[in-house]
């Protein structure tokens, strides 16, 4: 079963000390401040886990691959991420 | 940003104390990584998923020596941003 944000909240209750309600928003709050951050173009680190980074793409011709048709593909900024060595080394059993 | 200036702006925001703080953080992000570890999806609407994505092994070389080597199959978690969150960013 897939991780979901109502399992992070129970899991926020159970282990915080906080009401069901605080602990709802203070998942939720944890979430805004990310965006709030990523959203800024500031990255985001955190040591264990990995990094969100924010990335501009400069605009770039494509191609529709089912019409075959070309078409300009604006400039983008996305997000990506990097995982964490630690992480990695845990999710692939190293340690 | 990092992890404890994002416990700080959590602890003002929410009026916790630096520890409360800290637990949530913390407790977030554990959930995060023992849900991978079990190789579970993460889904949190507007914000984005993790799912593990299962490398094979290939022969690689050592870009130094040339020597080709054995490169193991490996596990990495793979990020799909979420379409708020995504929205959001692209505001050029």
């Amino acid at each position: 079963m897939a991780l979901t944000k109502e399992k992070i909240i129970d899991s926020i209750y159970n282990q915080v000390g906080l009401s069901k309600n605080q602990a709802r928003r203070v998942a939720g709050s944890i979430l805004e401040i990310i965006k709030q951050t990523l959203e800024k173009e500031e990255s985001l680190l955190i040591s264990g886990f990995g990094k969100f980074v924010v990335k501009d793409k400069a605009a770039r011709r494509g191609r529709n691959p089912q019409t075959k048709k070309d078409l300009q593909l604006r400039a983008r900024r996305v997000i990506a991420f990097r995982t964490s060595g630690v992480l990695r080394r845990k999710i692939n059993h190293d340690i | 940003m990092n992890k404890s200036k994002l416990i700080d702006v959590l602890a003002k925001r929410e009026n916790l104390t630096i520890k409360a703080a800290e637990d949530a953080v913390n407790t977030f992000f554990k959930e995060m990584e023992k849900s991978l570890k079990r190789n579970d999806r993460i889904e949190i609407r507007g914000f984005g998923s993790f799912k593990i994505k299962q490398y094979k092994s290939y022969n690689g070389r050592n870009p130094k020596t040339g020597k080709i080597i054995e490169v193991k199959g490996k596990k990495l978690p793979f990020f799909k941003v979420g379409r708020e969150l995504k929205e959001r960013v692209d505001n050029i």
